[in-house]
């Protein structure tokens, strides 16, 4: 069920009189329950597509539709009990405790004073639940760390109860295994609660792992799809061509492009021949089989000219003896 | 927490309603309390001591109670908008706006009709406009620039512009209303009769009352604009009534008692630090207080030596301290 569409959208910057164009025409639709990830390189528009659609940027043409209602028509308020944020906008408030925090989520809802009922303090004790930090619920948000701080902004957008979630790179500046938690999470909100949550990151093998669906933006336009999808059709290896490195599909990174002007050959162990191959390809070897040199790879060490190496250093020592 | 913040109310309002029985006592003549009961219900004897409490110390307490509330609540406002904790209505060129109006008023005179010159309701117009027009110039330019220092560095530029404007002005100006201008600046409490009281009460009361309307956005503020505008407040209105009270508020207040400085930037930290939270359901009501408490403590202060001190140095001597210690706290 598509809860949010564009229709022809053209998003970018205008100034007095000269419209900056990012990314014209685009038919994008955001689905209920499904977690989709925004991923490009830097200057294709990811920002401002996010902040377009989430209603803080003007689209320069073209149409945003929320359910059948279209968005520059919605007020404020009306905005706020649709799409919840979850910004990169440092949050430093003096002796806000995680409780107070999560509680502005239920600032569309409650009246004048910003007073509670006990549905709001309900849906704020939940969305806490939510994201595991009801232990941490009175402490001060300024002592909690990155990742914690994260998961309670994503509270606050769960707390909001709107049908669609966005979150502009919210991994970002976050350790490995707090980057996965956070994915993590998002993809099972999205499924358990059936809200519809777009994020933007540039972490591309996480993306591939948790993204139900995938908007790639390349400065020509916008490709949906499921991640293998595109990963099959090419389309992540021509949104990230360059000289210096390629999209390496076999396990979903980025391998850098070496000058290899040198020829080797390597046999034996598979699960130490990947490091191998590593290791080969940074000194600016290239592996094939007419290669002069070929190294045996056995259950802890390399063999290389009848001589045993025990570690990576000792080997690679030896073939530039060899080759120069 | 409730209980807390119960108590904590309690105490500041009794101790704000002490100083100023206090402040109505102290001064070069004391009146005591059963002479001030007298006097209320109508029942005094001395005639002088009636007259210096209904018409000079009165007021002046009013005063008190009015400006500390008002620049506190200004103050607040401005940090919430700017999120910036050194922000207020003096450091922004506000009170600088106001001084150009005043002293516009004050020094370029022989240009005005007198009826104009001689009325309250000029010398708060003048006042407030400056102020507002300041105000709005420091706005007007935060829409196009996101760094809150460069921002206060604008603030601080418009408010040397109106300076430079009212050096210019005292250049051209005859000594009496240079004298004038500069006893406006150093502050006071009791240049405020009851004709000017009619004035002063609502324009303090309706900026007040706007803070208080806007306490649930300015919450929402806290959390930066571009979250503001996700939890649906209408931001660009929400800063437009934002000056309009800061500019009543600060003034209002600046143009009958001169520019009282550091109030603004130092009580809200003072609520702050005492109630242990950042709403504003809890820190407006803390900041009337806090505020109304401190101007009343500068003035019995200013009067404890025979010749009373200005109000904005005391004032002063408070507040940089103050200053100082958010500084080194926050490192």
């Amino acid at each position: 069920m598509s809860v949010l569409s564009t229709h022809n959208l053209s998003i970018g910057y205008s100034k007095k009189r000269s419209k900056t164009i990012v990314q014209p025409a685009l038919n994008l639709i955001l689905q209920a329950g499904e977690l989709v990830c925004l991923i490009g390189p830097n200057g294709t528009g990811k920002s401002t597509l996010l902040r377009t659609l989430a209603g803080l940027q003007k689209p320069l043409d073209g149409k945003i539709k929320i359910d059948d209602d279209e968005l520059e028509n919605l007020s404020h308020h009306e905005k706020a009990m649709l799409i919840a944020l979850v910004l990169t906008d440092r949050v430093d408030i003096d002796n806000a405790t995680v409780y107070d925090i999560v509680s502005f989520g239920r600032h569309p809802y409650s009246n004048w004073r910003g007073s509670f009922s006990e549905e709001d303090e309900k849906q704020v004790r939940e969305a806490i639940e939510m994201v595991h930090l009801t232990q941490k619920r009175d402490d001060c948000f300024c002592e909690l760390s990155d990742g914690e701080r994260q998961r309670v902004m994503i509270a606050k957008a769960l707390a909001q109860d709107t049908p669609i979630i966005m979150l502009d790179e919210p991994t970002a500046h976050l350790d490995l295994p707090n980057r996965i938690e956070i994915m993590l999470l998002l993809h099972r909100l999205s499924h358990k609660t059936g809200k519809a949550i777009l994020l933007s990151t540039h972490e591309l093998d996480l993306a591939l792992q948790a993204a139900d669906r995938i908007w790639l933006m390349s400065n020509a336009g916008v490709e949906c799809g499921v991640p293998e999808d595109l990963v099959f059709n090419g389309s992540f290896n021509r949104t990230f061509e360059s000289k210096y490195y390629f999209f390496n599909e076999a396990n979903g990174n980025f391998s850098m492009n070496y000058p290899m002007t040198r020829k080797v050959w390597v046999t034996g162990d598979k699960t130490r021949m990947y490091w191998t191959l590593r290791a080969l390809a940074r000194a600016g070897y290239i592996v094939v089989s007419d290669a002069e040199f070929t190294i045996t790879i056995n259950q802890n060490s390399w063999i290389l000219n009848e001589k045993e190496f025990s570690t990576v250093k000792d080997l690679l020592d030896e073939l530039a003896i060899l080759s120069a | 927490m409730q209980s807390r913040n119960f108590i904590l109310f309690f105490s500041l309002s009794f101790l704000t309603m002490s100083l100023f029985l206090a402040d109505l006592a102290w001064g070069s003549i004391h009146i005591s309390l059963s002479e001030m009961i007298a006097t209320f219900t109508g029942n005094g004897q001395d005639g002088i001591n009636s007259e210096i409490l209904l018409n000079f110390r009165l007021p002046k307490a009013i005063t008190a109670v009015l400006a500390g509330a008002s620049l506190s609540v200004a103050g607040l406002m401005m940090q919430t908008l700017f999120r910036n904790p050194l922000a207020d209505p003096y450091i922004l060129g506000v009170s600088s706006g106001a001084s150009l109006g005043v002293a516009l008023i004050t020094m370029a005179s022989a240009f005005l009709p007198v009826v104009l010159v001689n009325s309250g309701w000029a010398m708060i117009l003048a006042a407030v406009i400056g102020a507002a027009l300041v105000l709005l110039l420091v706005v007007g330019v935060s829409f196009r620039i996101q760094n809150a220092v460069s921002l206060l560095i604008v603030g601080i530029m418009f408010g040397t512009i109106a300076g430079s404007i009212v050096s210019v002005l005292q250049n051209f100006s005859n000594p009496d209303a240079i004298k004038l201008f500069v006893m406006w600046t150093f502050g006071s409490l009791s240049a405020v009769t009851w004709t000017y009281m009619q004035v002063l009460l609502p324009v303090s009361l309706i900026g007040i009352g706007m803070a208080f309307f806007l306490q649930k956005r300015l919450d929402g503020l806290l959390l930066g604009e571009n979250y503001a505008r996700g939890l649906g407040v209408p931001i660009i209105q929400t800063r437009f009534l934002i000056v309009i009270a800061t500019g009543l508020l600060a003034g209002g207040i600046t143009a009958f008692t001169g520019p009282i400085a550091f109030v603004g930037v130092a009580i809200p930290h003072i609520a702050r630090g005492i109630f242990r939270t950042s709403g504003h359901k809890i820190l407006l009501p803390a900041t009337i207080l806090c505020g109304a408490s401190l101007l009343l403590v500068c003035d019995i202060i200013s009067q404890i030596p025979t010749y009373t001190l200005p109000i904005n140095t005391i004032s002063s001597l408070f507040g940089a301290p103050v200053i100082l210690w958010i500084i080194l706290k926050r490192k």
